[in-house]
């Protein structure tokens, strides 16, 4: 098939190399775009995919190699510099003006001008509705980004990219933030934008997009090239394989449940956030002994003040938090912390480790202060800490250049996470809240961490799992409760919902209304 | 193959200034000399006259006329005890997390209360003086603590909350200090014996220089802050929360308490070495029309330290090396500014310990290229 393809390279990368300190992201990579395709680019998590597509937008220098843009050398300095080039980029994270209008979003920094250098707002929505129109992306020119849906907010990016003529178009992780639906949406436009001869590159580590949309694909692992293959030639299981360099196990083997009494129950909670909104809203919830409870949602729906209100970062603004029926509300994280609730927070590197410390520290940093690490009531036992933590470093396949005594900080996000995973496994209380769990990590530590959780759940601790990916949420969990906007809107058994119902309830009223409007 | 190596390799002193805070900041000092020297010869003097002073106060000898004093020795000691002791009170709150301006309001309050206690408390011998310098360390733990419960409970910078109380020690010390009876505009009566740090012995052994007990409770002081921070569970949770508060708070360290042990230690530190040179370097009290500095130097002091005991130790002493050494370059024709610009230089480069970084590693990879690049050429 690649034979039979004539059409000729419109990217050409030769030779790129990119090294940060201590790792070099790109080593000798050789990629190729073709006029008018759709190229995947996979790889895990620091396989050096967006390194190498920030060199291709100029928001890094390679260290060495040759960019050629049809058939031209080129030097892409910045941004700008791949803007006049035609290359644009739809970031993972979107880089929109929150109280702006779409159109002003989308025009902004390449404004059309009246006399006098006045902003022509009427030109500007005219060509916003027309670029909407002939791509088939449905946004309303004239709404604020803060009231739109975030699969509506990546549609203005793309059009942002669109307005600056880019005909190289490359998508960044694009459906890390969507629902189930809204990525089906997204794989219809990139379909669009292909058949209206633009040339796309998505850089994704999930397998069925590129399934669904790629024409052929990249795989990247650690820094190089393991090769490019056409993907109706392949399955997604030689996929995964090529991307992680050993076969993967889609599913992870559960055994049947053993559940016990309740032992977390949040009744009626109100969390607000930090800029003092109700995030969360009258929410209650059970979790038994031995069960699994997901909280399926999409990002900013509640979930980490749902998971503030829990530990005791954020005051409760009403209703009650029970461990084994014990009003724990009034408790402070440490005195929580003792009563058995346990966090594995979602940020890691914020909430959950301090990365000047070192490992023996990171371990002891929640029961520092008491036996065995402290004796006489205030002298430090640096030998438990550091006995301690050879025993998890084994026990929990932790990658640490110097043991007990590597700082935290200078570990791959896998084994940080490894590392407080087993410090709130060994802490070993009745309850468990965990936050993105997997967030960032390679398929091998992902695996790894999936099964503790699994185990933790044969010893009878009541977990409660929150995650943005359905996949994690459908494979782990016994039950599964849906957030949308601060509340729980829908409650099921594990193997009685579909991904796609739940999609439909993560998107909650806002998104239906919006979606009327679009139309 | 062999280049790889080469790359990953870095040389043993590019090396050893990536790793340690320590080395850069002995470079750093040096640096700060090195460029003394030019800036002197620059203006046409002769350098060696900086060098001379510098020899005089750490030794005792004078080179110019060959004698030998070891009371500039132990003035220089004298002297280096407020600044190792302000630089405790930077470092402690440093280690926290928190930025102690107030280091100089401390010192002031703790220097206005051992004199007020000298100068009012029955003289009883040694208990007169323990008191006035226990006194002197409550009321800079007091003035220190204060910041930090506003900080801790209300969120008030403590930038911003011990700049102010700088202001208000200074005049409050003069208020208090006047209205000692005997007082006149600018000094009190004369301390009783009973509440003098100075002793006999040590005295006579530095040949009538100030070196006094204060110098040992500094001494001390090194080892409480070290066992304090580095080997108490009380020390692991501040130094958790300095590096990273959020993380402290979700691991249920008890922050606000943390802030406000942290700011009370420190002006405890500074408290103590106002304390120490009211009753140790002065014999009578004063009523002071400005600040010592003792207490903003300390910034520079526990900067230089990189806020470890030993390090603000060391960069006390050469802090106090450089103050003792002022008048004996005058002596030699050298301008005693030229100690300031000294400090000043030393602060601006260990500013610049980032910048130093990332020009010894882009230096590094240039040196790696040019070896790759010949090694390339040989190959040919």
């Amino acid at each position: 098939m690649d034979s039979n393809d004539t059409r000729p390279d419109i990217i050409e990368m030769i030779g790129i190399t990119k090294a940060f300190p201590g790792v070099v992201a790109n080593d000798n990579i050789n990629l190729n775009v073709k006029e008018n395709e759709v190229l995947a680019l996979l790889g895990e998590n620091g396989a050096g995919k967006s390194t190498l597509m920030s060199i291709l937008f100029g928001s890094y220098d390679a260290d060495s190699g040759i960019i050629k843009i049809r058939g031209k050398e080129v030097e892409i300095k910045d941004p700008n510099a791949a803007t006049a080039l035609g290359i644009g980029m739809v970031h993972q994270h979107f880089k929109l003006i929150h109280n702006y209008t779409v159109a002003e979003n989308i025009v902004l920094g390449y404004e059309p001008k009246k006399k006098f250098g006045l902003l022509d707002i009427a030109a500007a929505e005219k060509k916003v509705a027309q670029l909407s129109d002939q791509y088939g992306l449905k946004v309303n020119p004239k709404d604020k980004i803060e009231d739109i849906t975030v699969g509506m907010q990546q549609r203005v990016e793309i059009l942002k990219v669109l307005y600056r003529s880019a005909d190289i178009i490359i998508f960044d992780e694009p459906t890390a933030v969507l629902t189930p639906q809204e990525i089906d949406e997204l794989m219809l436009i990139i379909k669009r934008l292909k058949e209206e001869g633009k040339t796309i590159i998505i850089i994704t580590h999930k397998l069925k997009e590129i399934k669904a949309v790629g024409e052929r694909c990249t795989v990247l692992r650690r820094g190089k090239v393991v090769g490019t293959v056409n993907v109706a030639d392949v399955s997604e299981e030689q996929l995964a394989e090529m991307m992680v360099g050993r076969a993967v196990k889609f599913e992870i083997e559960k055994n049947p449940p053993h559940f016990g009494d309740t032992v977390l129950s949040i009744e009626h909670i109100s969390v607000k956030n930090t800029r003092g909104q109700m995030a969360v809203k009258d929410l209650s919830l059970d979790v038994r002994a031995g069960e699994i409870m997901g909280v399926a949602g999409v990002d900013g729906n509640g979930q980490s003040e749902l998971l503030f209100g829990i530990t005791g970062m954020s005051p409760l603004e009403s209703g009650k938090i029970l461990i084994h029926g014990k009003d724990v509300s009034k408790y402070t994280i440490r005195q929580r912390i003792e009563a058995g609730i346990g966090h594995i927070p979602e940020d890691r590197q914020k909430h959950g480790l301090v990365k000047e410390f070192t490992i023996a520290e990171n371990i002891a940093l929640k029961n520092y202060y008491k036996a065995p690490y402290t004796r006489n009531g205030c002298v430090l036992v640096q030998d438990a800490m550091v006995k301690k933590a050879d025993d998890l470093i084994k026990a929990f396949d932790i990658r640490a250049g110097k043991g007990p005594f590597t700082l935290a900080g200078s570990m791959s996000g896998g084994n940080q996470q490894k590392m407080i995973i087993a410090r709130e496994v060994d802490m070993g209380g009745d309850v468990l809240v965990i936050a993105q769990p997997t967030r960032g990590l390679g398929v091998g530590a992902i695996e790894y961490i999936r099964r503790r959780i699994l185990s933790e759940r044969a010893k009878g601790r009541a977990i409660l799992l929150i995650s943005f990916e359905l996949d994690e949420i459908m494979n782990l969990c016994d039950r599964i409760a849906t957030i949308s906007k601060g509340t729980i809107v829908g409650l099921s058994n594990a193997g009685e919902i579909t991904e796609q119902e739940i999609g439909i309830m993560m998107a909650g009223e806002k998104d239906k209304i919006a979606e009327e409007t679009a139309k | 193959m062999s280049d790889s190596n080469t790359i990953k390799k870095q040389s043993g002193f590019t090396a050893l200034l990536m790793r340690s805070d320590g080395a850069v900041s002995v470079v750093v000092v040096l640096l700060g000399f090195v460029f003394a020297t030019l800036l002197v010869m620059l203006v046409g003097r002769n350098p060696a006259g900086i060098y001379k002073a510098l020899l005089q106060v750490l030794t005792g000898f004078n080179l110019n006329n060959g004698k030998w004093n070891i009371r500039y020795v132990g003035d220089f000691l004298n002297y280096s005890v407020p600044f190792v002791l302000c630089g405790f009170s930077m470092a402690f709150a440093g280690r926290a997390g928190l930025f102690n301006i107030g280091g100089e309001g401390q010192y002031i309050i703790g220097m206005t209360v051992a004199q007020l206690v000298a100068l009012t408390f029955p003289s009883v011998s040694v208990l007169h003086v323990v008191t006035a310098v226990l006194f002197a360390t409550l009321a800079g733990a007091v003035w220190g603590g204060v910041v930090g419960y506003l900080k801790a409970r209300f969120e008030v910078s403590e930038v911003v909350a011990t700049i102010m109380l700088n202001y208000i020690a200074l005049y409050l010390s003069r208020i208090i200090t006047i209205a000692i009876p005997g007082t006149n505009t600018y000094k009190t009566v004369n301390f009783p014996e009973t509440a003098s740090l100075r002793i006999g012995f040590l005295s006579n052994l530095t040949n009538g220089s100030a070196l006094n007990a204060g110098f040992f409770l500094m001494l001390v002081c090194v080892l409480i802050y070290w066992f304090a921070l580095e080997k108490t569970n009380m020390g692991f949770g501040l130094r958790a929360t300095g590096f990273n508060k959020e993380a402290a708070r979700a691991a249920g360290i008890p922050v606000i308490s943390s802030i406000v042990i942290a700011m009370a230690a420190s002006g405890a530190y500074a408290g103590l070495g106002g304390g120490i040179v009211a009753l140790g370097s002065f014999r009578y009290g004063r009523v002071i029309s400005g600040m010592d500095n003792y207490g903003f130097t300390g910034i520079a002091v526990a900067l230089v330290g990189n806020n470890t005991a030993v390090g603000t130790l060391f960069a006390g002493l050469l802090f106090g090396l450089l103050q003792a050494a002022q008048p004996i370059m005058q002596a030699n024709n050298i301008p005693k500014e030229i100690t300031f610009i000294i400090q000043g230089l030393v602060v601006v480069f260990i500013s610049l310990k980032t910048g130093l970084r990332l020009f010894l590693q882009w230096n590094e990879k240039r040196r790696n290229n040019k070896i790759a690049e010949k090694a390339s050429e040989g190959g040919r």
